[in-house]
């Protein structure tokens, strides 16, 4: 026999302005099943939830109605009170008296009428639940973070100063990431490698971390706290465990005119190599595409030279699984190839670079050795224009949004141009100066009082190259009102921040959601940031929006935050609003396992004592299962039920109304 | 034989009547008929869609509908300003294409086999703005990059070189009413075809042949340009890729001697 108790909350005058309490407890009170029926001021405040423990004790209450605010605010304080009182948390539910009823309306009488229906359903409701249990499921303490950039750094290393387990997974030859390739860093123009380099090797040596470089995720299976992740150990040719890192081999290496991706192709590279000379592992690998002896079985030069015989033509690519609680992704960024521009050149003007190709000719590492020098004849240029908002915020050619980090690079290459080359002149067009951080709006300010920059607010239409070497620039001057031409010698492009090529691909084996542009979807865009839909899934860096050091630094520690708070407890424990599937009716359509967008739902073969498989049947994964319901929806013969929201329970809430 | 609309408009009538001639011989040649819209009237370009948008509507809509009556679903409109004002108006079920696409079409469906003399000549492309812009009416090419002439001067046996004003202004409409401005940027535009080495400029609009060509000759007589180049439409280059006589192709009729680029001269 139910007892039920209602207890309707005022909010203060929130939903008591609009609507009048004390009558709708009152029609509450002569509702089929109910035994209390009370309003008060504020029923989240402590004599408030003393009021429910104290009538479900003395009442003996089956369940319990609060109609109050939406359950997003207060569910889970009213339920943690009925469960002190000794009450299955989940016999509590709450009528939304004011999202949906209170501030949406004015009438009293008509408010007061909703606010009556909408208890009664939420009574019908209650009537016809069950006590659940919170999932435990056992956690495997180790993270896989993907990607060796800051992001991943920062976030491996958090996780191993809170003594877990890390697996650093990165897919180039060296951690490091772009960070590594940058000269110095806005706003305080510190070098990039002096203050990442020490974390670089901090992360390669941690106890609590393994490196794996050269490597890539192949395949995810499993939920939160117990994924299982196969990892592709890309063939190296040389063996780590050998190699000291001497050098000879890329020393001698014939094939010599490779463009460095490290340089921005503005240096060159062995087929054998190590990406820079700081790289961590600072052992190289050998580029199959280039190889002659692995193309065409001709050379082994390098085997010739290498003191510990470390070269292995016969090394293959190898898969390795680990088992993983929770995975961090910081899978970073590149640059929009800007050769879509047909106006700027459409990428074959060798003097229109791009940023990370400026930041490598202003890096003291770099391949000029910190000289601005262009590339087409090694000229120092003695006029170097500047383009913002390259492919961002142009839909119709490159991208709708901003790309957050260029207005400050920007900033610092024109300011480092000019510490380099003094009579030079710098010119910027930019369309807005985007400089929202500490220091930052400063630090352009000093670009322009301090050190010459000039900015010019419009875009530039066209550059072409004049028979003489010069780049003739043309734009706007959108403030004075007039077209300006500039003969430059050197064009930088801030080409538009993308997600990396093969981003999508990982997002759809972890189950992670993306935009339109690729970049990964955080679970909510304000109060969950780090999060994904995937449980267990966290996010770091620019692999989910545009971001600089600093922000992707403070995410990689949230993230990090977030997986030791995982795990903290051996158990998780889940809300128990799942799918179960009745077996005995469960016709094995299979509809339920292909409409589930989470891979929870799968195949289960039912099988007698002597392990014979009688038949087959979905069932659904605990540990996965988000409770949305799509199965449910899609089961022709009503076999999948979600706890919590039952047909029967939908239903009862219909024929009350 | 494969038959196609036809819409001449003024131009091809009077100043531009080479690209007249020489459209209609290669179509010719290519075992196309051009059947002429009856009763055709004026684009609405260059004054009327400027100064009434009654008239800029309603003109080419006129045309259009014409077409469509007469059952007409493809037309061409060899002036580019025409082929602007035809498609950037709704189009019911009439497809409008330009001398670029028409010429394309032309080499795919067999006129190139039929291209049996190699000029060797080196062009520049030029496309002017009526070639090249309007994102919804030059389709399926870069604006800022355009390229839909390449093959068509390759397959005439000239290189297309890569220049920086193919498609810069020629000063367009106002030939007549400023035409010291017009003298500046087709002056600006011979002097880059000429720095990249060409031995012609090839274009497919009316307005941008008679500013190069025409008011060229001003140009050469105050030595503001070192000498005269050759202005060809591209239907001009084919045809005499094609063996045809260049008077056939209205060649005689340009103001900067042309008929010398054709290797032996004529």
């Amino acid at each position: 026999m139910a007892r039920i108790g209602v207890f309707i909350c005022h909010c203060g005058e929130n939903i008591g302005r609009t609507v009048d309490c004390a009558a709708v407890s009152a029609a509450a009170a002569k509702m089929p099943g109910v035994v209390v029926g009370v309003d008060y001021k504020y029923m989240c405040s402590d004599p408030g939830q003393q009021m429910i423990r104290k009538a479900i004790i003395e009442q003996k209450l089956t369940g319990v109605v609060v109609g109050a605010c939406s359950p997003r605010m207060h569910e889970r304080t009213f339920r943690a009170a009925a469960a002190e009182a000794g009450l299955n948390p989940y016999l509590l539910e709450m009528a939304n008296l004011r999202e949906h009823c209170s501030w949406v309306h004015s009438n009293q009488a008509e408010a007061t009428q909703k606010a009556i229906d909408l208890v009664r359903v939420m009574v019908a409701k209650v009537r016809r639940n069950r006590a659940l249990r919170p999932i435990r499921v056992p956690v495997e303490p180790t993270a896989l973070v993907v990607g060796g950039g800051i992001a991943g750094i920062q976030a491996a290393l958090d996780i191993a100063a809170g003594g877990k387990k890390v697996v650093l997974v990165e897919s180039g030859p060296s951690i490091g990431g772009h960070m590594a390739r940058l000269s110095e860093t806005f706003p305080t123009l510190d070098c990039s490698q002096c203050i990442l380099t020490p974390r670089m090797v901090e992360a390669a040596s941690h106890p609590n971390i393994t490196l794996m470089t050269y490597s890539e995720v192949a395949s995810v299976e499993g939920f939160v706290g117990n994924f299982t992740v196969t990892i592709r150990r890309k063939a190296r040719y040389v063996d780590p465990a050998k190699c000291t890192g001497c050098g000879d081999c890329f020393n001698k290496c014939p094939i010599k005119k490779i463009p460095n991706e490290f340089d921005a192709g503005l240096g060159q590279r062995r087929a054998i190599y190590v990406p820079f000379p700081q790289a961590v592992p600072n052992k190289p690998v050998i580029d199959a595409a280039h190889c002659t002896m692995l193309q065409k079985g001709k050379c082994g030069l390098c085997a010739k030279v290498c003191p510990r015989g470390a070269i292995d033509y016969q090394d293959q690519d190898r898969l390795e699984k680990v088992k993983v609680g929770a995975v961090v992704l910081a899978t970073g960024f590149q640059l929009w190839d800007h050769a879509a521009y047909g106006e700027y050149g459409g990428g074959r003007l060798r003097d229109v670079i791009d940023g990370f190709a400026f930041e490598r000719l202003a890096s003291a590492s770099g391949p000029t050795g910190g000289l601005i020098k262009r590339p087409s004849d090694g000229k120092e240029p003695q006029t170097v224009v500047f383009l913002q908002c390259c492919g961002s915020r142009d839909d119709k050619v490159g991208k709708k949004y901003c790309s957050k980090i260029c207005c400050m690079y920007t900033a610092k290459h024109a300011m480092l141009y000019r510490h380099k080359v003094y009579e030079g002149r710098a010119v910027v067009f930019y369309m807005d100066v985007r400089a929202a951080g500490k220091g930052y709006e400063e630090f352009v300010r000093r670009a322009i009082e301090a050190d010459g920059a000039e900015y010019v607010r419009g875009r530039v239409s066209r550059i072409t190259r004049r028979r003489d070497g010069k780049l003739v620039v043309r734009g706007a001057d959108t403030l004075a009102g007039r077209p300006v031409t500039i003969e430059a010698d050197l064009v930088v492009l801030a080409d538009a921040v993308v997600p990396r090529p093969g981003s999508e691909k990982l997002a759809q084996l972890f189950g992670v959601g993306y935009d339109q542009d690729g970049f990964y979807s955080e679970a909510h865009p304000k109060l969950r940031p780090v999060e994904t839909a995937a449980a267990g899934v966290f996010l770091a860096g620019a692999c989910q929006a545009p971001k600089d050091i600093p922000e992707t630094v403070s995410q990689a520690s949230a993230a990090a935050a977030k997986v030791l708070g995982l795990f903290a407890k051996p158990e998780l424990e889940r809300e128990p609003v799942i799918a179960r599937v009745n077996r005995t009716t469960c016709a094995h359509c299979r509809a339920c396992i292909s409409a589930c967008p989470y891979g929870a739902a799968k195949d289960f073969d039912i099988v007698d004592r002597a392990g014979k498989v009688l038949r087959a049947v979905a069932d659904v994964n605990e540990g996965l299962c988000q409770g949305c319901g799509t199965c449910a929806s899609v089961c022709r013969s009503h076999s999948v039920d979600l706890d919590g929201f039952t047909d029967e329970q939908i239903h009862a809430e219909l024929n009350a109304l | 034989m494969k038959t196609l609309g036809y819409f001449p408009g003024c131009s091809l009538e009077g100043g531009g009547i080479e690209l007249d001639l020489s459209v209609r011989a290669i179509a010719k040649a290519a075992g196309v008929e051009l059947r002429e819209i009856e009763d055709w009237n004026c684009c609405g370009a260059s004054a009327a869609h400027s100064l009434n948008h009654f008239l800029a509507v309603a003109l080419p809509y006129r045309v259009l509908a014409l077409a469509e009556s007469q059952g007409l679903s493809e037309v061409l409109a060899p002036c580019a300003a025409c082929f602007s004002r035809l498609k950037g108006t709704y189009q019911g079920g009439v497809r409008i294409i330009n001398i670029n696409e028409f010429m394309a079409s032309l080499l795919e469906a067999g006129l190139a086999q039929k291209l049996t003399r190699r000029l060797g000549l080196k062009v520049a492309a030029y496309y002017g703005c009526l070639l090249s812009r309007g994102q919804d009416i030059v389709t399926g090419d870069d604006a800022e990059d355009p390229k839909g002439m390449e093959a068509a001067i390759r397959a005439a046996g000239c290189e297309a070189l890569p220049w920086n004003s193919a498609n810069e202004c020629c000063g367009g409409g106002f030939s007549m009413s400023k035409t010291g401005s017009v003298l500046d940027l087709s002056q600006a535009v011979l002097d880059e075809a000429r720095a990249a080495g060409a031995d012609a400029i090839v274009t497919g609009c009316p307005m941008c042949h008679s500013n190069l060509d025409m008011r060229q000759l001003e140009l050469v007589k105050r030595r503001r340009v070192p000498g005269a180049l050759p202005i060809l439409y591209l239907s001009e280059l084919l045809g005499l890729a094609a063996g045809l006589e260049p008077a056939a192709l209205g060649l005689d009729r340009h103001f900067i001697e042309s008929r010398g680029l054709v290797r032996g001269g004529v």
